[in-house]
């Protein structure tokens, strides 16, 4: 109880003349919230990219690919195959019998960025009449749906707030062919919301393609037994030679590589940067202690322990690390969250846009991060001050 | 020189502050050199470029498919030496998507448009001579343990064999490298065969995916390119020629300003490193106002005094500025080994050595300054009577 009462009167101490060493403190406030600031902004990224891509695809839904094809843009699916697949019993139906599936194409179109001239792959979907009522998350928050028959396409959120010209109204010129937009569509911040879409059948007439690339359907039964009875009927006929994936598993796959670079980049950086904010603490640190030399070493003539001196040292460390990394946090916050960026997917090879997420679990990270400098900065500094012998303390000024 | 012992006793006067201070401008200089080194090598395709090179693809696509028989009709094209033509193959190997780039070429063709690569002449006969070869960038082969004359089992994820397999096989037979770290990076590839690619093929026979194009005098680049697409306007194949470094820096733009988002986290780091230093600079100087005092009692004069102070700075900045940077030069090489070919070699350049140094002088006279030039404003009878 007496270490603890200690404790507490000299960290009170300590703290309440905190002000008087401002120019020190506001160092180590610095320094540690430029790591945790740092960290917290280029994690945001990779957390938006792995949101968007997350975010894409419904559990109860498939999406089939040639066997052997990891992404839609290699894959192939002819056009017979297309539609043998969406009349198997374990694809669901609406109301009126047809099937709930839609074969699909993707081209990439060249785009410039608003503002820019050079052309960016921008993702084309050509989709059947099913792709709505199949999605049930995308609505168009502009204009209208495209009608059949003619080039007319509806542009995702992100895409028109990206690509230059793809406004309601405005008229695209890709391959012989003019298409003009007529709507906006969003669908709940997916991937989808990159691209440009279009009827199937004008896309693959102006584009001259034979066949689809990929088949997005409903399962009638979206457990794991219902995903199973697809699998089955389509391993089982010979005529497929095809992949059946679960949405969201095969979105995820899409966001591996580009992923785990944006981590590597913001981890290394983060560590050495949180290295020298280590050495910035340490030394911030140690001319506290020498700056109360004498009154440290006054409070221990007069019967404080040692122990107290040690914690109390510590805790005023994670006080101002503390204040960093919530600082660092709150400005990568304030600067990076909802900042909207496109960029090329590795996986994809298109572009895909995606907001910045500065999240609850980030922040914690930071602040964390921030407490583990705290320590380590704080503790031999700490030492150091209870080691001092009494009297050599005393003397020294 | 004779004040050089002085200025060393300054910096060391308290060991562990001007060692861990040396530390933390270490770090911020070592991270520096890793991230110019980063900056460096996405800008190194349009670094690397050759001017008198020129690529065309399809107009509305880089992924639609020309013609081979464009080849000859290029070459007919005023101011061309020659052409060869390229094509994905989209590999996938030991089901790894994109583990690297596999290119369908006319060995003899594609290799006479890179003399910067360079392949042993009688590996590249080889190649010219076996319908089944490939051959394989340097760090590629090492990071796999590939050797030369084995089978390489490559799937494509686009092109079936004829009969719907997508499983390949070819035969490794040469390794292409490059002396220039900058080049280094287009060799991270696999170069296989056209004529047994095309005929073996299921779909797309007779089309191929890009050109590339040597022409004779590079000032003619934009006018030779217009006359290529002009060949081929209102054909069902238009087609966009571009200069190679054209070509180079929009592919880098469409990954994004990796320039500017890296100049922000160094921008972040140097702020610090700018706080860190700044502080213990000028507390170190505080406590040495009295001595101060007595070096002007002794003659020294103000600029004197201050130049001493800004010189104790520079030196803080430059010897942890070098130290970072020789960490950095030092482990690249690792990081290079790691990621074998799946990232472009990093490699600091001159430029970013100059930059290192220009950011340690500016740094060394932000830092430095406020205290010097209150170690010139001192008056030596306040400072020695002890007013601050």
């Amino acid at each position: 109880m007496r270490a603890l009462r200690q404790i507490a009167q000299i960290t009170w101490v300590n703290l309440r003349n905190l002000p008087q060493r401002l120019g020190t403190s506001l160092v180590i406030v610095i320094g540690i919230a430029g790591v945790a600031g740092v960290l917290v902004s280029v994690l945001s990224m990779a957390e938006g990219f792995r949101h968007t891509l997350a975010s894409t695809g419904r559990g109860d839904r498939v999406i089939m690919l040639r066997a052997g094809s990891d992404a839609e843009m290699s894959s192939g699916v002819a056009r017979d195959q297309a539609a043998l697949l969406a009349s198997l019993p374990a694809i669901a139906r609406d109301g009126a019998g047809r099937p709930l599936a839609s074969a699909e194409l993707v081209v990439m179109v060249d785009l410039p960025r608003r503002g820019q001239t050079d052309p960016n792959n921008v993702p084309f979907r050509g989709v059947q009449a099913a792709a709505f009522a199949i999605r049930e998350e995308l609505t168009v928050v502009e204009g209208r749906r495209f009608n059949r028959a003619v080039r007319e396409v509806i542009v995702g959120r992100r895409a028109a707030q990206q690509f230059e010209g793809l406004g309601v109204g405005s008229r695209i010129a890709f391959r012989d062919s003019d298409w003009t937009v007529v709507g906006i569509f969003s669908s709940g911040g997916d991937v989808h919301e990159s691209e440009i879409w279009a009827d199937a059948e004008v896309a693959t007439s102006a584009f001259r393609r034979q066949g689809f690339q990929s088949l997005t359907a409903r399962l009638v039964d979206g457990s794991d037994a219902g995903l199973a009875d697809l699998t089955a009927a389509v391993k089982r006929d010979p005529r497929f030679s095809i992949r059946v994936w679960r949405e969201p598993e095969y979105y995820a796959k899409q966001s591996k590589v580009l992923e785990t670079l944006i981590n590597v980049l913001g981890y290394t950086v983060a560590a050495f940067m949180a290295l020298g904010a280590t050495f910035g603490a340490l030394n911030c640190m140690y001319s506290a202690i020498a700056s109360r030399q004498v009154e440290i070493a006054t409070l221990r003539a007069i019967g404080f322990g040692s122990a107290p001196v040690v914690v109390s040292v510590l805790i005023e460390a994670l006080v101002l690390s503390a204040i960093g990394g919530a600082l660092g946090g709150g400005l990568a916050y304030l600067y990076c969250d909802g900042a909207s960026l496109s960029t090329l997917n590795f996986d994809t090879f298109s572009q895909v846009a995606f907001d910045f997420r500065v999240t609850w679990t980030l922040l914690g990270k930071g602040l964390l991060w921030a407490l583990v400098i705290g320590v380590v900065g704080g503790v031999p500094p700490a030492i150091r001050a209870a080691r001092l012998p009494v009297t050599l303390a005393l003397r020294a000024s | 020189m004779r004040f050089v012992p002085l200025l060393l006793a300054g910096l060391f006067r308290k060991k562990t502050r001007t060692v861990l201070t040396l530390l933390s401008v270490m770090v911020a200089f070592m991270l520096f050199g890793l991230l110019q080194a980063v900056t460096t090598a996405f800008e190194s395709g349009a670094d690397s470029a050759d001017a008198k090179r020129l690529l065309t693809t399809a107009r509305y696509s880089i992924i639609e498919l020309l013609p081979l028989s464009y080849l000859r009709r290029i070459e007919g094209v005023p101011g061309v030496v020659g052409a060869a033509h390229a094509e994905w193959f989209g590999a996938k190997y030991q089901n790894e998507s994109n583990a690297f780039p596999v290119f369908a070429v006319d060995p003899a063709r594609y290799l006479d448009m890179y003399p910067e690569f360079t392949v042993a002449p009688a590996e590249r006969e080889a190649f010219v001579k076996t319908r089944t070869g490939a051959i394989a960038g340097r760090r590629l082969v090492e990071r796999f343990g590939w050797k030369v004359g084995q089978k390489l089992p490559i799937a494509s994820e686009i092109h079936p064999r004829a009969g719907g397999d997508m499983s390949w096989e070819f035969d490794l037979v040469g390794v292409i490298d490059a002396e220039d770290p900058a080049v280094q990076g287009n060799t991270d590839m696999v170069l296989i065969n056209v004529a047994h690619f095309d005929e073996a093929r299921q779909n797309a026979r007779g089309r191929t995916g890009w050109y590339i194009i040597r022409i004779a005098d590079s000032g003619q680049a934009k006018e030779i390119a217009a006359g290529i697409d002009r060949l081929f306007a209102n054909s069902p194949d238009e087609t966009k020629t571009q200069p190679e470094k054209e070509f180079a820096i929009g592919f880098a733009k469409q990954i994004g300003d990796i320039g500017a988002l890296i100049s922000r986290i160094l921008a972040a780091v140097f702020f610090t490193i700018l706080i860190l230093t700044g502080n213990t600079m000028a507390q170190s100087i505080r406590e040495r106002i009295p001595e101060l005092a007595i070096l002007k009692t002794l003659g020294f004069s103000d600029t004197r005094v201050t130049v001493l102070v800004l010189a104790e700075a520079a030196l803080l900045l430059l010897i942890g500025g070098a130290v970072g940077m020789a960490a950095a030069v030092g482990m690249l090489p690792f990081l290079n080994g790691s990621t074998g070919g799946r990232f472009p070699p990093l490699y600091v350049e001159t430029g970013t050595w100059i930059g290192a140094v220009a950011v340690a002088v500016a740094l060394a006279l932000m830092v430095g300054l406020p205290p010097a030039w209150r170690a010139r404003r001192l008056r030596i009878v306040d400072a020695l009577a002890g007013h601050r």
